[in-house]
């Protein structure tokens, strides 16, 4: 028989489970979670995609999109010009008018931090200000195989440069095998990695990618996980893997902040990422956010897309509500 | 203003073209009824919709003559295959015209123009071609030897599910080869009378499908009619212990589906957000119009008040309003008559100690409206946890095990639907094994499949509907039909020539 182990210390952990945090605590903890009814949950993400969203609704609803988007290159082929191009679209994005909100953030890979730091200059800051963020994806992103030194280091060096928010991966090899305090002791440990010179701290996300934890009572027990080994946000997908964001599991993502909330008091935001390209999608996101978590959720502290594409086809349809007919392509521009 | 608030998305109501004044359907026309006319309303404005006509115990005569000329002439005639084609072609039609009779229905029903869109009328259109489907199989699925048709069958149905109800009915009767007079509801006529225009589309036989409208005077009259040979009734469990003994010792065969007071059971080892989910689905969904609803949530002891709690969460996000609007979840009480009801069993509710609660909303000042209610501390001797009260409101009961939950859920007069909600599939099957009830749902709750046979235990009636047993209730039965045919081979043969002969005299008039 092995002996028990101690995994590390977080607050909300000792909170929620108690004091002696063990592999087999927070185990048993996290299967004693209820369990999700596939039929019922993908019932009650359709019911809330059919709600129907007009006029001034629709409006705000366009506009708040465009102020939760974390506009995103991650690509091999990203260079300091496409950044800069990136940066320039999520602060003007539309060149046509200039009462389009900004999005929330920038997320980039974690060399590229840089760029968007100097791209950004003035407005580098938070949402509330005016600003607009810079997300660094690390710790090995996107399959999170790699060591946890190196993974340490790829969060430090993207906080050192500039990152006010770090969206990290979790071992999801880990996770599937069962070894939930290596998850949570690698959370808490990035966690860590994430706080500056000056004692502030870069926001952390945590992936849990979903779309290879497969089942829905994975996704549950992930969130719990991530939440409880200190995440701000609980994001869905790497936008690597397939299926990525899917509105079922926002839905169930919601539901745990939610609880988290209602046990705590503490709010949790959650990040879809991948995958949804389209303004009629994204409203389906902000009616599960509003009826599910609150509507207080759909401010950038407590939630984002994860999108690049989406942003155009947003504008479009906010041009297309200012004036009446569909523009098309041409009208919006390229990042 | 609120994100939440959302902005009126109304369906339209353009597409609809309704005459002002509504005949009874006999025969293939459109004619008078004989009794003076009344007028069908929107129970979400009071608004006149059309005048419709009453059928009379003449008018009753004419319509019942009509299906049996039919039967005679055309109907028991046709092959098994030209039934289904005329099926298919309803069924498609419906499709066709889904937008206008969803729109119908809720204009008429009150209900959200979301499930008369998403639910009622697809259902509709899946129960005519599920029933297609059937009528060119009746002698290789194992019916008997020689299934043979009743005849003429008078059918009754509520408000509650006008066009629904009318599918259940009039798609396995024609499918079998009856021919059939449906009454609809006096307070939901519409969506039937738009149904009469799609079989005059269809091109079906006239006198296949007769339907007549007016009160339960016209009823009485159709059911009690000598020359019926099958009733089937949807309704009150009183309707329907009337209809039972005026039919007992005649040849007619009936089915009867009645009230239900179905016990929604939720284990502690449930998946918990969904059981939520399940219990508003069980009890609002159509305003609580729904003979087989979730209305006595029994929850086990120990997760009780968290239920509750989520609950209440949930059921603050219900909308409540016009049925029209797209986002509506819970639209108007069909009638003042059963709002009043409904009233009345939540007074007595309070009276006997059970604590109510609604989400704050705001009712319309017209039309008929009652809040989504839940009751708690509610005893088992209460009579909101015994009587149907067929509205919005839910009664909470405990439960400490799986012993109990069974017991309290089979202690009640009906028997028509349960739900179970655990995660562990074996507790699931011990418990659904011991459920009195014609339906069981399991992690789920108000689920319709026309594959599915559904009907009662005890005061919820007899006879099942959907299904090959659905069809069986419009069949002779199998053993009758070789005995007979048995006995007299020879007679029958003859008279198979003779109506050969007839049609062929006629020149094959379709």
């Amino acid at each position: 028989m092995s002996i028990d182990r101690i995994v590390s210390t977080a607050s909300r952990a000792i909170e929620v489970v108690g004091g002696d945090l063990t592999e087999s605590s927070l185990k048993r903890y996290l299967n004693g979670i209820p369990g999700v009814d596939a039929v019922g949950l993908e019932a009650r993400a359709a019911d809330l995609g059919s709600r129907s969203i007009k006029t001034t609704s629709k409006a705000w609803a366009l506009d708040t999109i465009i102020s939760l988007i974390d506009l995103t290159t991650l690509e091999g082929a990203d260079t300091p010009g496409k950044v800069r191009s990136l940066v320039s679209k999520g602060l003007t994005p539309d060149a046509t008018d200039p009462s389009c909100p900004r999005v929330a953030a920038v997320c980039v890979y974690g060399d590229m931090v840089p760029y968007a730091v100097e791209a950004l200059g003035a407005f580098h800051g938070d949402s509330v200000d005016g600003g607009i963020n810079v997300a660094a994806v690390a710790t090995a992103f996107p399959s999170g195989r790699a060591s946890l030194s190196v993974k340490l280091a790829d969060t430090a060096d993207a906080v050192a440069a500039g990152a006010d928010e770090i969206d990290m991966v979790i071992d999801r090899g880990a996770f599937l095998s069962g070894r939930y305090g290596q998850v949570f002791d690698e959370i808490v440990a990035v966690r860590e990695a994430c706080r500056r010179a000056d004692g502030s701290s870069a926001h952390l996300k945590v992936i849990l990618e979903t779309g290879e934890l497969n089942t829905y009572d994975n996704v549950r027990r992930a969130s719990w996980l991530a939440i409880l080994a200190g995440a701000d946000f609980i994001k869905t997908s790497t936008g690597k893997v397939a299926p990525a964001a899917t509105l079922p599991v926002t839905v169930l993502m919601l539901e745990v902040v939610r609880d988290w909330y209602r046990l705590t008091g503490e709010k949790i935001g959650v990040k879809p990422a991948g995958g949804i390209r389209a303004s009629k999608d994204a409203i389906k996101y902000v009616v599960a956010v509003a009826e599910t978590a609150g509507e207080e959720w759909l401010q950038p502290h407590l939630f984002r897309f994860g999108a690049s594409s989406l942003l155009n086809d947003v504008l479009l349809q906010r041009q297309k509500l200012s004036s009446g007919h569909y523009s098309g392509p041409d009208y919006v521009t390229i990042d | 203003m609120s994100f939440l608030e959302y902005a009126p998305a109304p369906e339209s109501t353009a597409l609809l073209n309704l005459q002002s004044e509504y005949g009874l359907f006999i025969n293939g026309e459109f004619t008078a009824g004989s009794d003076p006319t009344f007028s069908t309303i929107s129970p979400a404005t009071e608004k006149h919709i059309a005048t419709i006509a009453s059928a009379s115990t003449g008018d009753v005569d004419a319509a019942v003559a009509a299906a049996r000329a039919a039967y005679d002439s055309t109907w028991s005639r046709l092959s098994g295959r030209d039934r289904g084609k005329y099926l298919f072609r309803i069924a498609r039609l419906v499709q066709e015209r889904a937008r206008e009779l969803a729109v119908a229905e809720s204009l008429d029903n009150g209900k959200p123009i979301k499930e008369s869109r998403d639910v009622d009328v697809p259902l509709v259109a899946a129960w005519f071609f599920y029933y297609a489907g059937w009528a060119d199989k009746l002698d290789h699925a194992g019916l008997g030897a020689n299934p043979r048709a009743l005849g003429v069958a008078a059918q009754v149905i509520p408000w509650n599910f006008p066009l629904l109800m009318l599918a259940w009915k009039i798609a396995p009767a024609l499918a079998a080869g009856n021919t059939v007079v449906l009454k609809p509801a006096e307070t939901t006529p519409l969506t039937a009378l738009l149904f009469a225009e799609i079989v005059q589309q269809a091109g079906l036989p006239a006198g296949v499908v007769n339907i007549i409208t007016g009160a339960g005077a016209t009823g009485r009259a159709l059911v009690n009619h000598p020359d019926v040979n099958k009733v089937a009734f949807t309704g009150s469990t009183s309707v329907g212990r009337e209809i039972a003994r005026s039919l007992a010792g005649t040849p007619k065969k009936l089915t009867l589906e009645l009230g239900g007071k179905g016990a929604n059971i939720v284990f502690d080892d449930a998946p918990i957000d969904q059981a939520v989910e399940g219990i508003v689905r069980g009890i609002f969904f159509n305003q609580g119009h729904v003979c087989c609803a979730g209305s006595r949530l029994l929850v086990q002891e120990n997760i009780h008040d968290e239920v509750v709690e989520r609950l209440k969460v949930r059921m603050a996000t219900l909308r409540v309003g016009d049925p029209l609007d797209k986002n509506t979840d819970v639209g108007a009480i069909n009638s003042a008559e059963q709002l009043q009801r409904i009233r009345e069993l939540s007074d007595i509710g309070d009276a006997e100690g059970a604590e109510r609660w609604s989400p704050a909303c705001e009712l319309p000042s017209d039309g008929f409206w009652f809040a989504p209610t839940i009751f708690t501390n509610v005893a088992t001797s209460s009579r909101i946890a015994r009587d149907e009260i067929f509205g919005p409101v839910l009664s909470i009961l405990t439960f400490r095990t799986p012993a109990e939950a069974i017991a309290k859920a089979n202690n009640t007069p009906y028997g028509l639907s349960a739900g179970i909600w655990s995660d562990k599939g074996s507790k699931i099957l011990a418990v659904a094994d011991k459920l009195r009830a014609g339906v069981i749902w399991a992690n789920t709750f108000n689920q319709f499949d026309p594959a599915s046979p559904f009907g009662g235990y005890k005061e919820s009636g007899y006879g099942r509907e959907g299904g090959k047993q659905g069809l069986t209730a419009y069949l002779a039965p199998a053993a009758k039909a070789t005995a007979a045919a048995r006995i007299a081979p020879a007679v029958k043969a003859v008279s198979a020539a003779k109506a050969k002969s007839a049609s062929a005299a006629k020149g094959g008039k379709k």
